[in-house]
Formats: structure tokens, sequence, C-alpha cells
């Protein structure tokens, strides 16, 4: 085993559809807020299921520099949202980044050194507009009703813009996260679902606890609010439909009465850096990032373990790498998605971990407030719940009324409670394929 | 005290076959993978050729499997096939007493290729009015279409994480299981990382590489509107050439590179056979522009830089580079000069060759074949060449082993990988010496 230097998290940022950055975010979970609602951003009404959870508005100018206003064309929605993310996450960790000086937010005598710098980030299978897509297929259409290759060919592609591929690459998320902050150590893309985020934290994690990289900006962030989101979705049986009209009671994790998720957009980010350069810019610390584990669900790549064991290796991987056992843990920040066959796999995974009193610790989630984006919910529960280990404050989990009273997990269904967390760990999993990620977060100890 | 990485299978599905014996004799002839498309109509795009994927055995490599994996995309089925071929050179499937655990999978894995006469129907049907008249596309006519066209299991198969997920079934791992999708640099970004995992201690064993193919309409047109694909129809079969004065863009080839890497005691403790040692690697970002390389190569350098010094390695311990080599024109002008900086007077006696002159470019799976190329090359003492290559460009002026492989000892070998988006990989790869 390799020395490893201690790793510590000074920043989170959020954009969730309760609220751009963590403070809003936060204060909303506490009030008990749930961001479900009709979609605006199109008309879903023909789609059998017709809500989700959208971003407030934003003005893209507020969270990049003046130099990268021309490269917003080249944004899809998930860029977008990554570059606010970015934005919120540097801010609150005091990080000084090549944005924060060109918008005039801090000196640059104080940026952080670029080549120690890596970014690791969870994005999705980013579908292309339709809007822009159709308007150009359009101009190949034969037989009234699809794409004629020949006339694609010919000219229906030029319809489309230069650098049309550019916005919807994954990894495009991390390049301009990389320029507006001028990050150049390693970087990565991570592609693995709802998982992805956690597998994009625990490997930058390793980055600096190997010494590759003192400082990484590492979470999800995904959009699944536009037609093509959704309407896989649908089609993969994932979704509730029956509660069109009920949209704050639709996302119900560990739930029995409701069958089915709802989709969401946004995404979550961390600063984690080397103990030693966090002391050195007396950087405030929000906790130390301890374990991480991962697993596989073998069982079949379209549905989950029954006994979930790929969600109990990855949990003891976690706790075992963070050196901690199981009755340490004061918080559990399960997945939930709202899909029973998921949640009782999921449940299974956590119970053979945790064992038959597990209800009896304290546990949150952000599904019934938020429901689920993709490759950004696990980053923005792995915030919550690092807020929830800052402040020592259990925040309510909207929905769980069912999961509590089936003993599955300790969940707040009313007001937060204040509890003395000292350490807490947070699972993500995807719903296709079967990764598994759990993070181990401890209180900070100088020693 | 490091954890060491050694490889001891590997396994291929490309343009010039599926055998890595095969491949590796016919690279090595300097014969090339390209030919008019033929997996879609391709006759009136700007670009009309590709490096396909032809035969390969699938059924038989899966056995009784097969059926399981029915559903599986283009890019999961070459990620199964190249995995059973390495999973088998390594000895794995002898192998007793396996913590299936620490066996993991960390792919480099392309999107799957779209669902497309439904996706492309449906879009239709959502921009026509009643009467069958183009409109600005409306959601409301679009979903009735989506959801009677649109397949959940299709859409499912096209998840990036799916090919890592049927192999982790396949053969019951349940240890890490990541994919990344760094365009170009994906498959040496992936090996790279699950390197990182095994000396860490995160697994034991890693089934890592890549799989991709972009050769479909919505592939080709994206790379077509970019201007970064080679149009040279009338001789497609020349068209490309890396380093080459007259390279005029890459060429989309499509296939899988998967390799077992595997800690070295492990490795030892179950007699399997080493064929080759990952030494190091580097990864930066460029963090320059979203549509340009960094002119001076700051990335390329730096990876470089990173993966040697990770090696223990000189620049003079270097006996052969694999180029990223696409054959547009910055890359190849790009890569030379980081080349050059990195390698100071030494660069133009190390032989570079780009083997996508024959195999064209296989984006997320390419590096993972041009490492397995690597390894051969030292086993064999022989670089393959980059053929097609007749005209010097003084802005790429190093030795590019032109036309015809080279017998040459090779000790240790460096693979570079660069994606869109100043993505930026180097991997070392080292004779094995106990």
């Amino acid at each position: 085993m390799q020395d490893k230097r201690r790793v510590v998290i000074t920043g989170v940022g959020v954009a969730t559809p309760l609220g751009l950055g963590i403070e809003d975010t936060w204060d909303a979970l506490l009030s008990k807020r749930t961001a479900i609602g009709p979609m605006q951003g199109f008309d879903a009404s023909e789609l059998p299921a017709s809500i989700g959870g959208e971003l407030p508005a934003f003005k893209l100018a507020d969270y990049i520099p003046k130099s990268h206003r021309k490269s917003a064309k080249l944004m899809c929605r998930d860029i977008e949202i990554a570059m606010v993310c970015a934005y919120q996450t540097v801010k609150h960790a005091g990080l000084v980044t090549k944005c924060m000086v060109e918008r005039g937010e801090a000196e640059a005598d104080a940026k952080v050194d670029p080549v120690r710098f890596g970014a690791s980030l969870g994005a999705g299978l980013i579908p292309a507009d339709l809007r822009e897509l159709a308007a150009a297929f359009n101009t190949a259409v034969t037989d009234g009703k699809s794409l004629n290759l020949t006339a694609w060919g010919e000219e229906g592609m030029t319809n489309l813009t230069p650098l049309w591929l550019l916005k919807f690459l994954p990894n495009m998320l991390a390049c301009h996260v990389t320029i507006v902050h001028d990050a150049q150590a390693p970087c990565n893309t991570i592609t693995c679902g709802e998982a992805s985020g956690h597998l994009a934290i625990g490997e930058a994690f390793r980055t600096i606890a190997r010494g590759d990289a003192d400082v990484c900006i590492c979470g999800g962030v995904e959009s699944k609010t536009n037609p093509m989101g959704i309407g896989r979705q649908i089609k993969m049986d994932r979704i509730n439909t029956q509660d069109n009209d009920n949209p704050t009671l639709a996302s119900q994790p560990f739930g029995q009465d409701r069958e089915g998720m709802v989709v969401s957009e946004g995404g979550g980010m961390v600063i984690i850096e080397s103990l030693d350069h966090a002391q050195s810019r007396s950087a405030r610390i929000l906790g130390e990032l301890a374990g991480f584990g991962s697993g596989h669900d073998i069982h079949h790549w379209q549905e989950p373990c029954p006994d979930g064991e790929g969600t109990a290796i990855a949990l003891r991987k976690a706790l075992a790498d963070a050196n901690i056992k199981p009755d340490e843990v004061d918080l559990l920040n399960p997945f939930g998605t709202g899909i029973a066959k998921h949640d009782e796999s999921e449940l299974a995974g956590w119970r053979a971990v945790f064992g038959p009193d597990m209800g009896k610790k304290h546990a949150a989630t952000t599904r019934g407030a938020l429901g689920i984006n993709g490759a950004g919910s696990g980053a923005i529960d792995f915030a919550v719940s690092i807020m929830a280990l800052y402040s020592n404050t259990v925040p309510p989990s909207q929905n769980t009324e069912a999961a509590i009273a089936a003993n599955a997990f300790g969940f707040v269904s009313s007001d937060s409670r204040d509890a003395d967390i000292t350490a807490m760990i947070s699972l993500s999993r995807s719903l296709s394929g079967g990764q598994r990620a759990a993070l181990v977060v401890k209180k900070f100890q100088e020693n | 005290m490091n954890r060491r990485t050694v490889i001891t299978g590997m396994g291929c599905v490309t343009p010039l076959g599926f055998e890595v014996e095969e491949v590796w004799r016919r690279l090595l002839a300097g014969e090339c993978g390209i030919a008019p498309t033929t997996l879609f109509d391709a006759a009136t795009f700007p670009t009309t050729f590709a490096a396909e994927v032809k035969e390969f055995p699938l059924a038989a490599l899966l056995g009784d499997q097969s059926e399981r994996h029915a559903s599986a995309s283009r890019n999961s089925r070459f990620a199964l096939a190249a995995s059973v071929l390495a999973w088998r050179q390594a000895g794995l499937d002898q192998a007793l007493a396996l913590d299936h655990t620490q066996i993991g999978v960390y792919l480099g894995g392309g999107e799957g290729p779209l669902d497309f006469d439904a996706s492309t129907q449906a879009a239709i049907a959502g921009s026509r009015d009643d009467d069958g008249q183009p409109i600005d596309f409306d959601s409301v006519r679009w979903a009735p279409a989506a959801m009677e066209l649109l397949n959940g299991e299709r859409e499912l198969e096209q998840e990036p994480n799916l090919a890592a997920a049927h192999i982790a079934s396949l053969f019951k791992l349940q240890g890490p299981n990541f994919n990344t999708l760094t365009a170009c640099a994906a498959s040496t970004q992936a090996i790279g990382e699950a390197c990182n995992m095994i000396q860490y201690g995160d697994a034991d064993v890693m089934i890592t590489g890549g799989t991709h193919s972009m050769i479909h309409p919505i592939g080709v047109t994206g790379f077509n509107r970019l201007t970064a694909l080679s149009t040279r129809n009338d001789d497609c079969y020349t068209a490309s050439r890396p380093f080459d004065r007259t390279r005029d863009g890459f060429v989309l080839g499509e296939g899988a590179g998967i390799v077992v890497i595997e800690e070295l005691a492990h490795a030892q403790h179950r007699g399997a056979k080493i064929l080759a040692e990952i030494a190091g690697f580097g990864s930066t970002a460029d963090a320059y522009r979203v549509t340009d390389i960094h002119e001076e190569g700051r990335g390329p350098i730096g990876a470089m830089r990173i993966a040697l010094h990770k090696a223990g390695l000189e620049p003079a311990d270097i006996d052969y580079i694999s180029a990223h080599g696409t054959g547009t024109e910055e890359n190849d002008k790009i890569e030379t000069r980081a080349i050059r900086e990195v390698f100071g007077d030494l660069a133009p006696n190390v032989p570079i060759s780009s083997i996508k002159s024959m195999l064209g470019h296989l984006i997320a799976a390419a590096g993972a074949v041009e490492l397995i190329v690597c390894v051969q090359a030292i086993r064999d003492s022989i670089a393959p060449p980059t053929i097609h290559y007749h005209t010097p460009d003084p802005n790429c002026d190093l030795d590019y082993i032109p036309n015809e492989a080279r017998k040459t000892n090779i000790r240790a070998a460096l693979s570079n990988s660069f994606g869109f988006g100043g993505q930026n990989n180097a991997i070392v790869v080292k004779a094995f010496t106990p």
C-alpha cells in the first residue's frame, strides 16, 4: 500500500431545483420544500409523465468570466449547469481560480497552481437538442416521415452548426470547467449513470491521496428534464406515471404506495484537497474524505441484484478504506429511487452491512424533494450530507413516511433534528448497468 | 512498497481482425482496413468510407452465454468478444479461488449507436403539422410518436456504462466498475486509472480498455461537420496519412481493445504468463480552448513527462512511441512539437508510428488497441509502420517508420492518446523483468 495523504473537503456547490448554491438548497430542504412540479421547460402534457424538477432561472454570465462568454453557444444544458455548480463550489471553498480572478472576485496572487488542480466529473448520456436536430432533419425528409440519408448527406447535415458534436460529448462538461477555472492536472469524465458522481469523487480522492494533484473539483451533473431525457426513462418503465396531479408526493424513496421515479436536473460538486494544501491556505474544512469503495451488481445489467450484493460490497470497501466500523457511522445517505425493485435491492445491501437495527441510525436523502437527474443526483446528496455532518443537523427527507414506518431508514420527515454526527456514509448506484459506489466522510480532527 | 501492475491477457476486435496475433501480423505487413462504408448508405456524405469491423465470432466466444447478451449494442458486442479473448489468454478461465470482489472493470466505452430509425422518425413526427408540412419541433407532436417508436431495451443499451456491465455480468466481477468517456483519450485513461486502482489496492485484477463505434449517420455527421474526417473519397484506401504533408483528416474506425492487468504478486501466485509491465501513466487537461489544442502542446507534454516520471524512466529509455497520430493537420503538428519538447535532442532518433494509418481511428477504443500493439512490439522487437507516408511535412520532421515495419530492440514504449476537450493521456509499457 502506498503512503496516503489525508484529503479534506473545503467546499460544496450545487444547482438543484430547490436553489442555486448549497445555502439556498439547504435552507429549502430544512423548510421541507419539494421541487417537483409540472414540467415548464417543454410541453410534456402528451407524455405519460409530465412532472419533473427543474432549476430556477439563471444567467450563465453570472457564473463564468467574460472571456468565456463566446463559448456559451457551445454549451448544452448539462454544460451550463456544470458552470453554475463549479462556480458555486469554488466560491464556497474560497478557492482562487482563474474564473474568480477574471471576474474580479479574488486577487491573482492567491491563485491555485493550475498544474496541481484536477477535475473529475460524472456526466450522462446527453441527448442532442431535438429542436435543433429536428429542424435539420426536416430538410432531408422526402417521404413525409423518415430521414432520407441521401438528402441528409448531400445537404441536410449542413443545417447543423459545424461545432454541433462538441455540445453533447460528455467530457465537454469537464472541458469547460477546466478552461474556466484553469485546472490542468488529471481530468476525467465518468459515465456510469447515477453512480457517476461518487465514482468521480472517489477517483479524485485517490488522485490527491497519492500526490498527483493537490486540489480537485469533482462531482456530477445531468439534466433529464428534456423530451429524450424523460422519454427514455418512461420507455425503460422507471417513471411514476400515476402522480402527474400530485407532483410533490410523486418521488417516494423506499416507499410502498407509489411506484417509479421522477426526473429532474442539476448537479453537485465538491472541492477536495490535501490537508496540507487546505491548511496552507487556511481553508475552512467541512470534513475529511476518509473512504471510498465501489462494487458491482452482477445479477443483470438491466436489473439490480435482489440481495443488493454490489451495494454491500461498495459499503464494506468504503468503511474498510476509512478504517471505521458500521457502528461508528452516525448518518446514512442511501440513494433511493422510488422504484420498488431498486429500493429493495439497495435496502438489502445496506442491511447486510449495518444490520437489522439500521433504522435507528440517522438517515437523509434528497430523493423525495429532488427526484433523479442522473449523474448529478449522487453528488447533490453527498454535498447535502457533508453539510449535515458539518452542521450536526439531520435535514428532513421528503416523502419518507412509508420508509420510516417500515423501519427501513431513520429518515426525519418532520423538522430537522440536531445530532452529533462524527461520520457519514453516502451511496449512489446506477439504474442501468449495476455500478455501486460509496464515500465515507468523517468530521475533521487535526490528529 | 508500490504494487506493480502487469499485463497478463489481451484481446481485440478491429477492422483488421479479432485475434491479437492476426491483427499484429497484418499491421506489420502494412495492411489497411479502410474501405467504402457499408454500415449505412454514406454515398452522399462528405466522407464515404471508414474502417469497419467485419465478422467476429461473438456467439462462439460467448458459448452458452450468447443468448443472455443478445441485446448488447455494437459497442458491447465488440467489448465482450475482446474480453473473452483477453480473459482466456490471461488463463483466468482456468484460475481457481479468485476473489471476485477484487476483480473489476474499467472501460473507455463510447455511447452505443442511436436507435436510428426510431429516434429520427419520432423527431420528424414532432416537427410536422397535420398536413405534413415542416414546423418547429413540438414536443406534443413528438410524444406519441416517441412512445410508440422508442424501445426501452434499445435505449438502455446505449448507455456508455453498459459494455462494462456486460463484461462484469459475464465473468461475475463484483469489484470496481467504471466507464470513462474522455473522447479519443478514453481507453488510455481507463487503463491508466485502472492501474492506479491496482496500485492502491482497490482491486487485484482489472479488465480494462475501450470499445466504440461511431460509424453511423449521426457519428459521421458530427465529425464531418467538424471537418475532422478525411474526405479523400476517390482514394479512400490511402486516406489515413498521419504525419504526411497531404493528410486531410482522420478516418473513422471502430472496435475494442481489452487488456487484463493484474497486481504482480497476484499474477505470479497463480502462475500467469506476464506479457509486459505498465510502468507509468500521465494525465492532464489542456484547460485552453474548447475547439483548439494548445499550440505548444502543453497538455501532451505534461502527460508524457508525468508518465515517464512515474515509470522512473528517462526519454533515452523509450525505444518506440505509438503516436496519437490521427492524420489531422493540427494533431500531428502539435504532437510532433510536444514529442520534440519532451525528448529534446533524442527526438529524431525515436521510432514513432501511428497505426491509425491502417486501422483508422477507433475513438474511445484507440488507445487500448495501440497499447496492445506496443506490447507486441516489445515482445517481437519490431515496430509497426505508418503507412501511406510519402510526402514529408516540415512541421512533422521526426522518424515515423514510413511504410515498412522496422526491426529494433524495444525495451519500453510510450503510447499517446489525446481527446477533444483537451484530454491528454500517456502511458509507458515496458518488458517485464522480475
